[in-house]
């Protein structure tokens, strides 16, 4: 009498613990992969700056001789421009139809024959490419900002952790629209058309043409509330430069957070259709 | 029980099919039409059938990619579609018209890849691994990335990721297709050895009958979506009368055509110096003896039936019968 039968974890446990594994092993894959192409990185560093200047003086030109527009002083656009520009290619926002591709080529059925969902499988790939990206595409824009430029320092301790949190979140946004949008091709074969239509929207209403703050108050909180594309850049580059006060802008996180479950639960809803109606042609 | 069950498998798919200038008219086009078949633990099947018979839709509906229109397919006992995940545990596919691997990772990180994605104790990977590394000479080019392989080298590639998790059953939609001599043989030679163990069921479409002959002793012959046969390649030849044929070459013509008793005259070549028998139910020997008291022999040489030619046989009859399945619907 007396023993104690020690208890065994529940099989839940360790099936988390592998999937854990899995995703981490597939993304770091996709960095590996995305690694493979050191010139296209140079290409994109090298475009990105150039627009960077560009964006940077209409800002300032914008803000005037008062040196302030929309509630961002001139510092303040100038972290948003610079690291703005540098997000653009951690978040991907545009020219990904790796999805798309597969589908019209067939290839997809590769996808569909893992033991893991492709929704899965594809974002911990898209987690990854955003991995190498921060190296090779954030950091060079941030780095020219700060040597080039006076720019915004945050202030607050919480806010780089946070800043962080709300990248994250944006990556896995914008993975969502891209994976909705590529995933029209299960149904159209073709998907230029949504792809103008979400460049188009995506750079207008993200904030890259201009911060949303530009807007009348009740349009700028329409867009934030109700469509994810203030999500994918604004919300990241307002919490960095601390446009709100701390308490407002861990709402503004917890908003992403709302739409990135909600798109990733999209994404597997449209795949799942997709999948009934699925043909792959060609022997 | 068995590994692979097929009842009234169907797959339609719809067409639009251009009907004026604007309008599009609706087609029903039944590319499987009602397949009922079971393949046992360990059999090695060889399915053939002209091109667009059904055999990749017939695969990709039991791999679980596509939804069969009405009818049940049962893979190691679970539902293909609805069941997928588990099934790609358990199954293995290549095929021979697309890639699986990463184009842009070495088939070394592809492989490490796949120990994850399948959750494979490091173990057991590496001894498979090891395993296809001997069988298969990766050795060579396992630091490549895969896009800068040749298709003979991917194609190894291919079947060494569709078996490191160990699966029970094989799908190879023409693997052969593409490959030069030596790389075929590597892979028949490969794909024999795994058949010999015993315990992984192979299913193959090719058009490549040699690969047929050579690893697969019951063959499913499909046309118009319809299995037309289904038994070993000599229950094909006994149906279609293919017969082994001896051909013997005489030093001097014969004034008239012999005739032997069980092996009727098929042609006489070579101004009458080269007589073709075919073997009914004549053995070799009495031909031989049959024309040695006719004619002074001076060679002989017996030519085995060629499935090519019956398969071709079978597939203009089955097209003169069949006719397209093809129904229009409004």
């Amino acid at each position: 009498m007396g023993s104690v039968t020690a208890t065994v974890a529940p099989p839940t446990n360790s099936n988390v613990t592998r999937s854990i594994r899995t995703f981490g092993a597939i993304a770091r894959s996709g960095f590996r992969r995305y690694a493979t192409y050191r010139q296209a990185a140079v290409a994109g560093v090298v475009t990105n700056t150039v627009f960077g200047f560009l964006r940077y003086y209409i800002f300032l030109a914008a803000a005037g001789a008062a040196g302030r527009v929309a509630g961002y002083d001139r510092e303040q656009l100038a972290t948003f421009v610079w690291v703005g520009q540098g997000l653009l290619a951690v978040i991907a926002i545009w020219g990904w139809t790796e999805l798309a591709d597969r589908i019209r080529t067939g290839e997809i059925a590769a996808d569909l024959l893992r033991p893991v969902h492709p929704v899965t499988s594809y974002l911990a790939t898209d987690v990854g490419r955003a991995g190498y990206a921060a190296l090779s595409r954030l950091v060079p824009p941030v780095l020219i900002g700060l040597f080039l430029f006076d720019v915004y320092l945050p202030h607050r301790g919480a806010t780089l952790p946070l800043f962080v949190l709300s990248v994250v979140l944006a990556v896995v946004i914008c993975f969502g629209c891209r994976y909705l949008v590529n995933a029209t091709a299960y149904w159209l074969q073709d998907v230029r058309g949504p792809l103008i239509l979400w460049t188009l929207c995506s750079g207008v209403l993200a904030g890259l043409y201009f911060p949303l703050g530009f807007l009348p108050g009740w349009l700028e909180a329409l867009l934030r509330y109700g469509t994810p594309f203030p999500s994918l850049l604004q919300i990241p580059l307002d919490v960095l430069v601390e446009r709100q006060p701390a308490p407002v802008q861990l709402g503004l996180v917890g908003v992403q957070a709302g739409w990135a479950v909600v798109l990733l639960a999209l994404c597997r809803l449209v795949q799942r259709r997709a999948e009934l109606r699925l043909v792959v042609q060609g022997g | 029980m068995s590994v692979i069950e097929m009842s009234g498998l169907r797959k339609e798919f719809t067409v639009r099919v251009k009907a004026g200038r604007l309008r599009r008219e609706k087609r029903t086009v039944t590319a499987v039409d009602g397949i009922d078949l079971r393949v046992e633990r360990g059999e090695m099947l060889g399915y053939i059938g002209p091109n667009g018979a059904g055999k990749s839709t017939t695969l990709k509906m039991l791999t679980g990619v596509l939804m069969p229109s009405p009818g049940e397919a049962r893979v190691c006992g679970l539902r293909p579609v609805a069941e997928r995940t588990r099934l790609a545990m358990r199954i293995g596919v290549v095929f021979g018209q697309r890639s699986q691997l990463w184009w842009d990772l070495p088939l070394r990180d592809s492989f490490e890849l796949l120990r994850h994605v399948y959750r494979v104790p490091a173990g057991e990977h590496g001894a498979r691994l090891a395993r296809c590394r001997g069988l298969l000479d990766l050795d060579e080019f396992l630091d490549t990335p895969v896009r800068q392989l040749s298709l003979g080298q991917r194609m190894r590639g291919e079947l060494t990721a569709a078996l490191l998790h160990g699966p029970e059953v094989l799908f190879l939609d023409e693997p052969t297709i593409g490959l030069d001599v030596v790389s075929k043989q590597a892979v028949r030679g490969f794909l024999a050895e795994l058949g010999r163990a015993g315990d992984t069921t192979l299913v193959l479409t090719t058009h490549d009958l040699a690969d047929i002959e050579r690893l697969c002793h019951r063959l499913v012959v499909i046309d118009h979506g319809r299995v037309v046969h289904d038994g070993s390649i000599a229950a094909l030849h006994s149906r279609y009368g293919s017969r082994r044929m001896v051909v013997a070459e005489l030093d001097a013509a014969l004034p008239r055509p012999p005739e032997l008793p069980g092996a009727p005259l098929q042609r006489v070549e070579a101004d009458g110096h080269r007589l073709v028998f075919a073997l009914e139910s004549a053995t070799v020997a009495e031909v031989v003896a049959g024309l040695a008291g006719l004619a002074t022999l001076r060679d002989i040489a017996i030519v085995e039936p060629d499935i090519e030619e019956v398969v071709a046989r079978l597939y203009r009859m089955t097209a003169e019968a069949g006719g397209a399945t093809v129904t229009g619907a409004p």
